[in-house]
């Protein structure tokens, strides 16, 4: 007998158990406030009264990574902070998500110096990423909405979270190929080109 | 147009009749007197006796290819009067290799982390200095990045970490 | 409550007996990345039970290369990347950065224009103090003060955005003058919110002056003698509650400071709570000198003339003149510019944090050779082991909110 053929009451819905639980986790998200610049200030402003993140069920800033499943990491990453964020990320429980506000964190934006990592996408892995600089919190909240939906449709209850066994596996593989600050450009083709480029733009002034 | 400071002729002639005569100019109200690094401390604890507490900052400049430069690095001491509210620049020429000046940390307890600074983007060493470490760059880090011989976009440092995906975490 | 002296007695019975009083330290990690630090900076913390023998502050975190990116960028593009400095009151950097550039250019600003940085620098102190002293509150269990402050800072974003078009990345000034002139809405705006400003600032000093929990926790800790604010180069608020008078707004007036009428805040106690207080009376002030600038804004044109050859001249002016169209086209060309002296200045504003100057080197091209910031947080920062020695571990969150530590000014 095909479930449309019971006979419900009316107030019963049939659904999905996976479409349940991306439901239930959309409108659930915690944040952890990678709050680093600017960009944190206008985080505030989301979460306070005027713009009110409550709204979208994404008001409980936790600040241990353990209780979160949304990192919203606001403002620039440089490269004494990058090994704290990666900790931090590692610390998560899955499902989580990952969003990149500002420019800074997309993309370095107008820090294209020494320090600056030129977007934190090269190193963990983004969901989703907010343009601006700042951002305004109007679009910090379309980037949650938007976020949602993907939880609806792509959702994970089939997913990766329940693999311990292989996650494991590979966060040791993780732990084995950290090295200490020393360059090693045989892995990163980025960092092969930015070689090049660095050892000819050696600025010469008039 | 922007306040003048009080004039500091006194204290200047006073600190070149005890040290020997030195290089003194003003650009737009602003005295600044340039001090042999051999007697950069004698001349600023004189200073510090003769009123001017307040060490405003502490900071460098590199001149490698600034026209008309004679010495790479010149530190700059900002020093400041709380009092009569003057203002004195007081310049420290040194040169590669191993630039070396003496700190001031026992003068001015504020010139601790401004001189850990300078080492740091700089590679201006300070003996004398308590805890010379790097203040803003991670320990690891080998270059001075303000010198200017070092690129602004860096030498690939910032590329340098291992790459997390979604199977990794 | 009294301060606890950082030496302890080595036990004399018991298990522990003649042993070392470092056993019984511990280490506590706090930071980078924590809600009660506000911002990326780290701090190592020994203690002895909950009470703090040492720390370890440890920054660097948020350091961005602000000063090599100055080398790079023109007078005016720089001052988009100090609005990224100070976060909390990016208006008081703009004007501290081309107060500098002006001086090292010799540059005099029309009186409109030096009323209008007037106003703009003091509505940033108000929403810098706001959000301090809100932080302070929050950490010491005040949320609903937060939010007040919060919302007052609202109206300041709202002004700024009538007045710039941003919220708080304003990139307002320019060498010479700024952006745009008042128009009558932003006047308007400022209007209302000195009007109801007041109501709410005597609503939070309600909340907050005489609280009990709050005046415990933060009278009496982490205090600064005078002599050490000095000798630890402290500036602004933190040191005026010391009792140092310094405030260069009356020492060295610049801009329109000599014509308004205005006290310097200062307090003796030195301790966190005095720094509080000299804040919010520090907001009193700003909002009278913001009142008597308004009234007082002298009509005019607001850049500087063609002949100072720096500042980009009016529409008008571009399509009407021939000075005009050469100065626009002079000043546009990437080869041409204004002219810059190859010299060395420093010039500081009070910002709300404390001095903010910059050494500006100019080599006679489009660009600093050097842009030094002199950065009050990065003092501030510094002398933190030296006010937390004897406090308790709940005391640290209270002395690191007053002294008003912005990461991205303290790294640069």
């Amino acid at each position: 007998m095909a479930v449309s053929d019971l006979q419900l009451p009316e107030n019963v819905v049939v659904s999905r158990l996976d479409a349940l639980a991306n439901w239930c986790r959309k409108n659930s998200l915690w944040p952890m406030p990678f709050a680093t610049a600017c960009c944190g200030i206008e985080l505030m402003a989301t979460g306070a009264s005027k713009h009110d993140l409550a709204r979208f069920g994404a008001e409980v800033f936790r600040f241990s990574p353990r209780q979160c499943d949304l990192m919203i990491v606001a403002g620039r990453v440089v490269m004494k902070m990058l090994p704290v964020l990666q900790r931090i990320w590692q610390q998560m429980h899955e499902p989580k998500w990952c969003i990149s506000m500002g420019a800074c964190a997309s993309t370095g934006g107008v820090f294209d110096t020494y320090a600056v990592v030129q977007g934190i996408d090269r190193f963990i892995p983004v969901d989703m990423y907010v343009p601006g600089c700042p951002p305004r919190p109007e679009q910090l909240i379309q980037a949650i909405m938007d976020l949602q939906d993907k939880i609806q449709r792509e959702g994970t209850i089939t997913g990766r979270e329940f693999d311990t066994a292989g996650r494991q596996a590979r966060k040791r593989a993780l732990v084995e190929i950290a090295t200490p600050l020393t360059i090693d450009a045989s892995r990163n083709p980025n960092l092969q080109r930015e070689l090049a480029a660095a050892a000819e733009s050696i600025p010469a002034r008039t | 147009m922007p306040f003048t400071p009080p004039a500091v002729d006194e204290v200047i002639a006073a600190l070149c009749e005890r040290h020997g005569a030195m290089e003194t100019s003003v650009y737009r109200g602003q005295a600044r007197i340039v001090v042999p690094e051999a007697l950069s401390l004698e001349a600023l604890e004189f200073l510090k006796r003769s009123g001017f507490d307040l060490l405003v900052d502490v900071t460098c400049v590199d001149y490698l290819d600034y026209r008309g430069a004679t010495s790479r690095y010149g530190l700059v001491y900002l020093l400041s009067n709380t009092a009569t509210n003057q203002r004195l620049t007081v310049r420290v020429f040194v040169d590669d290799p191993d630039p070396t000046v003496r700190s001031v940390v026992s003068l001015w307890e504020g010139a601790n982390w401004l001189e850990r600074e300078v080492w740091d983007l700089f590679g201006i060493r300070f003996t004398g200095h308590p805890d010379l470490r790097r203040l803003v760059m991670p320990e690891e880090f080998t270059a001075h990045p303000l010198r200017k011989d070092y690129p602004l976009q860096g030498r690939g440092e910032r590329h340098n970490f291992p790459v997390i995906t979604r199977d990794h975490s | 409550m009294s301060i606890v002296s950082p030496e302890f007695d080595v036990p004399t019975s018991g298990p522990a007996a003649g042993a070392r009083s470092e056993d019984y330290l511990w280490t506590l990690n706090f930071g980078p990345q924590h809600p009660a630090t506000h911002t990326t900076l780290r701090l190592v913390l020994k203690l002895e039970g909950e009470r703090v023998v040492d720390a370890l502050p440890e920054m660097g975190y948020l350091h961005s290369g602000f000063e090599k990116i100055g080398e790079h960028l023109t007078f005016n593009q720089y001052v988009t990347v100090t609005d990224r400095m100070n976060y909390i009151s990016p208006m008081a950097n703009n004007v501290a950065w081309h107060h500098a550039v002006e001086a090292l250019l010799g540059i005099d600003l029309t009186p409109r224009c030096t009323y209008i940085r007037t106003i703009i620098a003091e509505l940033a102190r108000i929403s810098d103090h706001l959000l301090c002293n809100g932080a302070v509150g929050l950490d010491t269990g005040a949320f609903t003060f937060f939010l007040y402050g919060f919302y007052q800072r609202e109206v300041i974003y709202d002004i700024f955005e009538t007045l710039c078009g941003a919220r708080f990345t304003n990139s307002y000034t320019r060498v010479g003058g700024v952006a745009q002139d008042f128009t009558p809405l932003v006047i308007e705006k400022i209007r209302g919110f000195l009007k109801t400003f007041p109501k709410t600032l005597d609503d939070m000093e309600r909340l907050l002056t005489r609280n009990r929990i709050f005046v415990d926790r933060t009278k009496g800790v982490g205090v600064l003698t005078k002599e050490e604010a000095v000798n630890r180069s402290a500036t602004g608020p933190v040191a005026r509650a010391s009792g140092v008078t310094r405030d260069l707004r009356k020492d060295e007036p610049y801009l329109a400071y000599a014509d308004l009428d205005f006290n310097v805040c200062c307090a003796t106690a030195g301790d966190c709570y005095a720094r509080y207080l000299v804040r919010m009376q520090e907001m009193r002030e700003s909002l009278k000198l913001v009142r008597q600038a308004l009234e007082n804004l002298p009509a005019g044109p607001v850049n500087v003339g063609i002949d100072q050859r720096t500042a980009l001249p009016t529409k008008q002016q571009v399509y009407s003149t021939i000075e005009g169209t050469i100065s626009h086209f002079e000043l546009s060309m990437s080869n041409r510019g204004f002219e810059v002296p190859s010299a060395e200045s420093y010039a500081a504003i009070e910002a709300p944090n404390g001095e903010l100057g910059f050494y500006v080197v100019g080599d006679g091209g489009e660009s600093a050779y050097r842009a030094r910031c002199r950065p009050p947080s990065v003092l501030h920062f510094a002398m933190f082991p030296h006010l937390i020695r004897g406090h308790t571990l709940s005391d640290v969150v209270a002395v690191l909110g007053s002294l008003n530590i912005i990461a991205a000014e303290l790294d640069r």
